[in-house]
């Protein structure tokens, strides 16, 4: 919402300086976002008389100007057809810097003619839009003078953000009765006498609604005025809506303008020629269309308010108007339109349409329902100021919507809710200020709300009117009581889990990222998503348009992206959330990781290798680790979903929970991707992890530790089994052997040069004794047990 | 005989071992004096051929002398040890300056380490963390928050909305992390404490908005929260956050879901397009606050004759953004190795109040 400072003070008397007007604003809830001084900003450009202007001898569409600039004259180039002989303009000189460009001027010669200085056009002084010819400034414009008082621009402009809920501040009049409210000056009195009619209109207006709707468009006032002649509007008016950056156009164009823009009070003038009949307001039909104001066509429903004459739709209620009944230049006899339309129809028309409009604007905040007659006796009072005419006696069809009902308001709740001491007799006065009656009933009061303050509804809406008045920097800040003197933990398992995690893969090497919730269609696909409740139904690229099934498809694609940036051999991490289906309860949380190209950093010492289904197997097994699972119970089976590589992928397992998928990934998948690198991922659900960690029940303490005071013996066995025997299976089964005595079995080798179909797997066997040294024959016998463990379980013998 | 040139064998075989140049021709001179047929061997045997009045003093004689050797003959060996060790580790040198193996090194997110920066202090005023789904519906975004349909803020938040069968309520992305607020209500009674971090989505995207941000909700609930607590409590956190002392300006705004509404400025400086958090002559807004609505309350079963309290929102990726100096928000989404290790944090860098939040 923009306003210029002159303008605020036709509303409010006040000395207040521009800055203390500019914090109260803001202190108010005004926000302001900026205040430009474009006095202060276009000084140095003055007003220049063109004395003499002829063509320009090279070229045609050149002229020559020598301009007067009060006791100096200057002789500048310039392509603008309105440069004449006569008129007044704008100079910039040599050295000066175009405010509407940025360029800084120069002395030059044009087509072999010097020109020191130019005329600017309204877009060279960051006025307008407008390139067409140079500004012309009024004949009464002092020579010499910086130009911009002679369009009244050297007036502070605000621009300050108005929240939804003050519609009643979307006029420069709401912006002046808050800021007189709050005492920083007074509100001057409106000029509200009525025009006198002299006829009665010869439009009638028909509010044409069943009572299920009729507070669609309850309360409408016309009326007819004759004779006028639509010119241009006057320099005061012109001035103010150039200030703020809207174009004149004609004087019944600028009133409505000025009437939205002053009082928040849309209007709508139609050009009565033009309409046959009467006025009807009511539901549009169905498909039922116009050429609106927009340049386009729209088409009505059912739901919409619709202003009519006897034949068809002209307007959209509080939206838009129409091409066909507005005003033009030959408009000789109007129609004015003063309406209350229902906030939240008005809101839907406009946004089913896609119109935003300065009426829909106002309409679906709330305008005043109380001034509606006001507004049309000041709109018929300007039409026949600045345009002429006779105006007939008002057409009031309906009444104002009831006023809101009364709020019950307790004045210690400034206190209790508000945290700020105001003294009831306070409270009292600044309700008042506002507007709003008071009905004492002891402790507490019968608060009736003004017309325009739609947004109080409840009591705590008052308590935020006394607070914004008194202003938010008088609530003292109060730290929160502490509910423990130590803070103690908050925490669940589970967020500490997820903590864990990020931590633990980032000691490993991995560097998280943090990538869309978001991915294509085909990635979805790739991964085993793309169900369809998980399509984004108004997305913002095809590329951000379904839900993720998995961490992986992003975390393959940055790693791609990577890779053709020249950064192979890393590992990226996400921790975050897939999506199996659109419910609560189809969100899981999972930790993802990709490692690429060759495995670690690389050294000069080590050939780097490339990744693999190792690697990410450790990464899985990690963070299960790191969450305080139970890792040695941990089974590992060779099935993971498609998109891995088939015979280098598999699953960790806790009891009939699958907690993670690792593995190389399928070529297929990364060829789809495009990614040209080996990848090998993980995928981690931490939302399965079971709810308690292993230990849970002893509390914090560990289970107490026993260490042996005997020798611990090594010893190596190899095996020649079948290729397809598990190495899990063969060392499950010496471990089985003796569960007192084995404490720790290690795969050392595997080797597959053994014979068709056969490899070798090579464990180093630990045996702790707790009773006594061990002897050979006692480790003789844990020896054969082994042997013959092994050859139960795998088939497999020792290797000779 | 056998001690005619005791004194002379002797000499000659001492400097037989201290001529010795290496453990091998030290083993040969040991070998042919004290060795089975050694010369000295031999003379001991021979000894007891000798005439009893001199065996015993050619016994000790020859005795002193197998003795002495034998000690010479040690001490060169570990002369000669030393030495060859000396010259096989000067053989041994490496190029010191040559790159050492390196461990991997990871990196949190910015998001991660602001998360639990901002975790670290509201546990301390003893707020839980709650959470909630990114498929919302429409009770819990808008509507038990005090936003009817029709409602202009509704327009504001540009919502992405999820495919729906034909007749059926269409799931969104949550706006903002509020629901959680209405979720958390729902299942616990008052007095309320939270924070509820999280993902967060609007159609929007350009330099200054991505399609997906983080949010962190804040709501206290019990009997006598006012907005004074409401003050302290972010003045408290914006100091603890930023790690100075932040000046705080709290104005008039408006949210559906609170009234009075706020929003919180923070002190701040500019120059020369650099912006410092602090005392300085500029504001910054940063987030969006008030008293719960007593409509929302009831929207949750609680009753707000009784009950009151405040909540708040922070956009994580903004603050992320004002403390630790990055430019584009945009970044922090695109996965570039180059950025995360330059704005990331180490795997061990875990903020704690007691210890400083960052280094």
């Amino acid at each position: 919402m923009k306003f210029t400072l002159s303008w605020l003070r036709r509303h409010l008397k006040t000395d207040a300086s521009l800055a203390d007007i500019s914090e109260r604003l803001t202190a108010l809830g005004l926000k302001v976002e900026e205040v430009v001084d474009r006095g202060e900003l276009l000084a140095p450009f003055k007003v220049a008389e063109v004395i003499e202007a002829t063509p320009h001898p090279n070229a045609d569409k050149l002229t020559v100007c020598i301009v007067e600039l009060g006791g100096e004259r200057q002789q500048v180039v310039c392509g603008a057809a309105n440069a004449r002989a006569g008129m007044k303009g704008v100079f910039a000189a040599p050295g000066q810097t175009v405010p509407g460009t940025g360029a800084k001027l120069k002395r030059a010669s044009i087509r072999g003619v010097e020109s020191a200085g130019m005329l600017c056009s309204e877009r060279e002084m960051g006025l307008g839009d407008d390139h067409d010819g140079i500004i012309e400034l009024p004949t009464d414009a002092p020579v010499g003078e910086p130009f911009a008082a002679s369009l009244g621009l050297d007036d502070p402009v605000f621009d300050i953000a108005i929240t939804p809920d003050r519609g009643d501040c979307l006029g420069v009049r709401g912006i002046a009765r808050d800021l007189a409210a709050s005492g920083l000056g007074t509100l001057l009195p409106l000029d509200e006498t009525p025009v006198t009619g002299t006829f009665t209109s010869p439009i009638k207006v028909h509010l044409d609604f069943d009572t299920e709707t009729a507070d669609a468009c309850p309360y409408f006032i016309g009326r007819y005025i004759r004779g006028v002649t639509n010119g241009p509007s006057p320099g005061w008016l012109q001035e103010r809506l150039i200030s703020v950056g809207l174009r004149p156009i004609s004087a019944l164009v600028d009133i409505t303008n000025w009437l939205t823009l002053d009082l928040g009070r849309p209007a709508h003038v139609f050009d009565a020629d033009r309409l046959q009949g009467d006025l009807r307001v009511r539901l549009a039909h169905a498909s039922e269309c116009f050429a609106a104001l927009n340049e386009r066509v729209l088409e009505a429903d059912e739901s919409m308010t619709a202003v009519c004459d006897d034949r068809r739709l002209i307007a959209l209620g509080g939206v838009i108007g129409g091409t066909d009944t507005g005003r033009t230049e030959a408009t000789k006899n109007v129609f004015l339109e003063i309406a209350y339309f229902d906030p939240v129809r008005t809101a839907a028309t406009g946004r089913a349409l896609a119109v935003d409009s300065d009426a829909r604007y106002r309409f679906e905040r709330g305008v005043d329902p109380a001034f509606l007659p006001a507004g049309a006796e000041i709109a018929s009072r300007l039409i026949i100021d600045l345009c002429g005419g006779e105006a007939s006696e008002l057409v009031t069809v309906g009444a104002a919507p009831p006023p809101k009902p009364d709020i019950s308001f307790c004045p210690s709740r400034v206190a209790t809710l508000g945290g700020a001491e105001v003294s009831t007799e306070d409270c009292r006065k600044i309700l008042e200020r506002l507007g709003c009656t008071i009905e004492d009933n002891g402790d507490s009061w019968d608060v009736g709300i003004p017309s325009w303050r739609s947004d109080l509804e409840v009591e705590a809406d008052l308590v935020e009117e006394v607070l914004r008045m008194v202003g938010y920097d008088h609530i003292p800040a109060v730290s929160l009581p502490r509910p423990a003197a130590v803070a103690r933990p908050v925490l669940t398992l589970a967020q500490r889990r997820t903590s864990w995690t990020k931590r633990a893969l980032a000691a490993r090497g991995l560097v998280e990222a943090v990538t869309w919730s978001f991915v294509s269609e085909n990635h979805a696909q790739l991964f085993g998503g793309g169900n369809d409740s998980l399509h984004l139904a108004n997305p913002i690229s095809a590329e951000l348009s379904v839900m993720r099934p998995s961490l992986l498809p992003n975390l393959i694609a940055a790693a791609g992206r990577n890779a053709d940036r020249g950064l192979a051999g890393h590992a990226l991490f996400e921790t975050g959330q897939i999506f199996a289906d659109d419910t609560a309860a189809g969100q899981g949380l999972a930790v993802g990781g990709v490692r690429w190209g060759k495995h670690g950093p690389g050294h000069w010492l080590a050939p780097a290798r490339d990744v693999d289904g190792y690697d990410v197997k450790a990464d899985a097994e990690a963070v299960v680790a790191a969450c305080d699972l139970p890792a040695d119970r941990l089974k590992v089976t060779a099935d993971a979903p498609e998109w891995y590589h088939p015979g280098r992928s598999g699953a960790l397992r806790l009891g009939p929970k699958v907690l993670a998928h690792f593995g190389e990934l399928h070529p297929r998948v990364l060829d789809a991707m495009e990614v040209k690198a080996p990848v090998a991922g993980f995928e981690v659900f931490l939302n399965v992890f079971p709810a308690k960690n292993k230990g849970s029940a002893r509390g914090k303490a560990r289970p107490s530790l026993r260490l042996s005071p005997f020798q611990a013996v090594m010893r190596d066995f190899a095996f020649i089994v079948d290729n397809d025997v598990a190495s899990a299976d063969l060392v499950a089964a010496v471990r089985g052997a003796d569960k007192v005595l084995i404490d720790e079995v290690t795969v050392f080798d595997v080797y597959e040069g053994v014979g068709e179909g056969r490899k070798s797997i090579a464990v180093s066997v630990r045996l702790q004794p707790i009773q006594d040294t061990l002897t050979e024959p006692e480790i003789e016998v844990v020896s054969v047990r082994i042997t013959d463990a092994v050859e139960k379980a795998t088939g497999g013998v020792l290797r000779g | 005989m056998i001690m005619d040139d005791l004194e002379t064998l002797g000499q000659r075989l001492l400097a037989e071992v201290g001529n010795a140049e290496n453990l091998k021709a030290l083993e040969t001179t040991r070998v042919g004096a004290l060795g089975k047929k050694g010369i000295l061997t031999t003379r001991m045997k021979a000894i007891g051929a000798m005439d009893a009045s001199l065996r015993r003093d050619a016994g000790a004689a020859l005795n002193r002398l197998k003795s002495e050797l034998a000690a010479a003959i040690e001490a060169r060996a570990e002369d000669l040890r030393g030495a060859a060790l000396d010259a096989q580790l000067r053989s041994e040198r490496i190029d010191v300056t040559l790159p050492a193996r390196r461990a991997p090194t990871g990196r949190v997110h910015p998001v991660s380490q602001v998360f639990d920066e901002i975790v670290a202090i509201f546990a301390n005023m003893g707020f839980k963390v709650a959470e909630g789904p990114d498929i919302e519906d429409d009770f819990h975004n808008f509507t038990a928050l005090n936003i009817p349909p029709e409602h202009p803020a509704r327009q504001d938040h540009d919502t992405f909305y999820l495919r729906a069968p034909q007749g059926q309520a269409r799931q969104l992305l949550r706006t903002h992390t509020s629901p959680v607020q209405v979720r958390t209500m729902k299942s616990q009674p008052p007095p309320v404490r939270i924070i509820a971090p999280g993902r967060t989505y609007r159609r929007d995207s350009d330099m200054t908005h991505t399609p997906m941000f983080h949010q962190v909700e804040g709501l206290v609930v019990d009997q006598t929260t006012h907005m004074g607590h409401l003050k302290g409590c972010l003045q408290d956190f914006v100091s603890a956050f930023f790690e100075v002392e932040v000046p705080v300006r709290f104005r008039p705004s408006y949210f559906p879901f609170t009234s009075p509404s706020a929003e919180m400025d923070i002190g701040c400086k500019r120059s020369r397009g650099s912006l410092t958090i602090g005392a300085g002559d500029d504001w910054l807004e940063i987030l969006g606050c008030g008293m719960v609505h007593p409509n929302v309350l009831g929207h949750c079963g609680i009753d707000s004759e009784r009950y009151q309290g405040f909540a708040f929102g922070v956009g994580i990726d903004r603050i992320a953004m004002l403390k630790y100096g990055i430019p584009d928000l945009r970044s922090f989404f695109d996965a570039d190795l180059r950025w995360l290790r330059h704005y990331g944090f180490a795997a061990l860098d875990v903020p704690t109040l007691h210890a400083g939040l960052a280094r």
